[in-house]
């Protein structure tokens, strides 16, 4: 892994007005995304996890402008997206590209998927004539396992595994370093599930890929991330690499996650299962201090007021936690409130 | 595709004997005795039973109804009392062409608006324009015809002198009537659009095209507006039929000789087998058109069904 990060995320935020009345004045703002920062290194997958309504998807396209953000810095490959042009952002495109979760949902049912690959191959000027990018599109889909007949079909006629093949396929076509997966398995059935998984960790192995990969599923996102980021409510919690989260998963936002994963029994004895309770709030009008201060079993006075920020706790492992201020925290010493 | 064509013309024949039926009991309905009303009122008692001899009006009321469809189905829709001359002739030898070009235009008026007005207002969500466009449509779709025709009448015929008052004769006298024909469909298609594009573009294949690096005006066009289409379809057949009511109105306004006043018309001077045959011409005309309409939803539909 080189020093320089392929994608470093720098206090983005992303607002959406809320619009009310016949005249359509912004009334309020949802704040889906409040100033997160985080790298990815060239190579790694890193993962996005949380609870629906989070962020997550959110940031993904936020990163790729497929929604402006508020503010913020996307620096990708050292050049700083969101002060790109239209026409030089329409370039970049080709470097990242995006996974959606609903395979019946991102892919237009008007084109076929031919037409679907020969598009982007077009606009990124990829192949010389329609003869030569025929080929590359046909050796693209047997390369995520669709076979050259099914390239004049529409998308009604595959399944959601082969949907999402084909996805996988129209976003390899342009050769991107970045692959941003936004629960790119979570609507398929477990066996298909592995089978996708698979093939996108063998890809990344083939094409030196790097994933940004989007999931509220912590089973899912242990076997195929080297780091893990934790968002709650719009913000960062924690940041890890795999190992330290699950083995010492620092943030009690975390902790609740991972409690709540029924097959997970390793030192079950250091442990306190938390089981959150109470709706996530709204992203309208969050809690003042520490976001996750109203289903936190560990807050203190302070939280309510007092916003935590990240803060090193080991090599590799950062937290938003006041708690855990001056390093790690050992959770079986200390008392859970109520 | 042919078995649906067929099914679909199948399920017109329970309409048509509905329609018939109905335009039939109209002359049963009416207050009053049938002959007395046509013969006149000044026809002595020999006159108007000979009128009721003539009409058939003695014959038990189903072998009535079997003779009037029969009749029509072979163009005979009786004998106009006004002008004694056959109705189908009075309908066909100009009239109803005079009000399909009204409805044709009204129609075309409707889509081309409406559409463009849909697209800015989706593409602009809450903007100026957007908020503008659908107040302006919300007053398109409340206004009745007459009202926004004397309006139009009064603005731009009378003060402005840009358009004449009444008649059919060049396009300047068809501009204010197409309007006002046309508006309300305009009107209703600018929301539908407006709603059916909003949906659409909130699906994750649009927001692959973005990241694919298609262009904003190919995105809305090419993915965007294809797949939002498809519900409008709909409404601009169904609109059809709300035109060609608004025909009796518009032409009335402006005096128009068309169809619908050929109905109104009809209906002062008590001419009823003229307003029978009007009717059912008009009805036969909906039913046909939302056929017609049916068969292109479903070619269009087609492409991702069948393909
Ligand atoms: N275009 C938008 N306009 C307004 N609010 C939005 C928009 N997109 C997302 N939101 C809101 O922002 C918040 C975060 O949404 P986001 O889709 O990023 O969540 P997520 O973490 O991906 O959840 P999920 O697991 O359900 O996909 C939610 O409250 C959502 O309602
Ligand atoms: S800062 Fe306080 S409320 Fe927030 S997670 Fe830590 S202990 Fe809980
Ligand atoms: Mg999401």
């Amino acid at each position: 892994m080189s020093k320089q990060p392929l994608l470093e995320v720098k206090n983005l935020k992303q607002y959406f007005p809320i619009k009310g009345g016949v005249l359509g004045r912004t009334v309020n703002h949802v704040k889906a995304v409040d100033d997160i920062s985080f790298e990815v290194y060239e190579g790694e997958t890193v993962s996005i996890v949380g609870e629906s309504g989070c962020g997550k998807s959110t940031t993904g396209r936020a990163i790729l402008r497929l929604d402006e953000p508020t503010a913020g810095e996307v620096n990708f490959d050292g050049e700083d997206l969101l002060s790109l042009n239209k026409s030089k952002m329409r370039e970049k495109r080709k470097d990242l590209q995006i996974i959606f979760q609903d395979p019946y949902a991102s892919l237009n049912p008007r084109q076929t998927v031919g037409q679907i690959i020969e598009e982007v191959l077009k606009i990124q000027n990829i192949g010389t004539s329609s003869k030569d990018r025929r080929e590359k599109i046909i050796s693209l889909l047997e390369t995520v396992g669709i076979g050259a007949h099914q390239v004049d079909r529409y998308p009604h006629e595959f399944s959601g595994g082969q949907r999402q093949r084909i996805g996988i396929a129209r976003a390899l076509s342009v050769n991107p370093k970045l692959i941003i997966c936004d629960e790119a398995v979570s609507a398929l059935d477990v066996s298909i599930q592995a089978q996708v998984l698979n093939l996108l960790k063998e890809l990344q192995r083939k094409f030196q890929l790097t994933y940004l990969f989007i999931s509220h599923d912590l089973g899912v996102v242990r076997h195929i991330s080297d780091r893990i980021i934790v968002m709650y409510l719009g913000k960062v919690v924690e940041i890890s690499d795999t190992q330290s989260l699950f083995e010492n998963p620092q943030h009690p936002y975390t902790r609740a996650l991972l409690s709540a994963i029924p097959s997970m029994n390793f030192e079950e004895e250091k442990r306190e299962r938390i089981i959150l309770t109470g709706d996530v709030p709204s992203p309208i009008d969050p809690p003042k201090g520490c976001r996750f201060h109203t289903r936190c079993p560990y807050k203190m006075e302070r939280c309510a007021i007092e916003e935590p920020v990240l803060n090193s706790v080991s090599d590799g492992q950062r937290v938003a936690c006041h708690l855990v201020e001056k390093g790690a925290v050992d959770y079986t010493k200390i008392p859970v409130n109520s | 595709m042919l078995t649906f064509i067929i099914r679909r013309f199948l399920q017109i024949i329970p309409v048509m004997i509905g329609v018939t039926l109905a335009v039939f009991l109209m002359m049963h309905l009416i207050p009053g005795d049938p002959a007395q009303i046509m013969a006149g009122e000044r026809a002595d008692e020999a006159q108007v039973e000979q009128m009721r001899e003539n009409l058939g009006l003695n014959d038990p009321l189903h072998e009535q109804y079997l003779r009037y469809v029969g009749n029509a189905i072979q163009g005979d829709l009786g004998t106009s009392i006004r002008t004694n001359r056959p109705v189908v002739n009075e309908i066909f030898d100009s009239r109803i062409w005079i009000t399909i070009e009204l409805a044709f235009w009204g129609t075309v008026l409707a889509v081309i608006f409406g559409l463009i007005a849909g697209i800015i207002s989706a593409t602009r969500k809450y903007s100026f324009a957007d908020v503008s466009l659908m107040i302006v449509a919300l007053f398109g779709m409340s206004m009745p015809n007459f009202w926004l025709g004397i309006m139009l009448i009064y603005f731009f015929s009378v003060n402005l002198g840009w358009f004449p008052i009444v008649g059919w004769e060049s396009w300047k006298h068809m501009v204010l009537p197409v309007i006002t024909i046309g508006s309300g469909g305009a009107a209703i298609i600018a929301r539908m659009t407006r709603s059916s594009m909003l949906e659409v573009l909130d699906n994750d294949y649009i927001r692959t095209a973005h990241a694919k690096g298609v262009s904003e005006r190919l995105v809305v066009y090419k993915h965007a507006l294809r797949n939002a289409l498809i519900p409008v379809v709909t409404v601009v057949g169904l609109q059809f039929g709300t035109l060609l009511g608004g025909a009796v109105i518009t032409e009335t306004v402006f005096a128009v000789n068309g169809i619908g006043r050929l109905v109104v018309d009809a209906i002062k001077a008590r001419d009823f087998p003229m307003v029978q045959g009007a009717i059912l011409v008009c009805a036969v005309a909906f039913v046909l058109v939302n056929f017609l309409v049916d068969i292109a939803y479903r070619l269009i539909n087609k492409r991702i069904d069948l393909n």
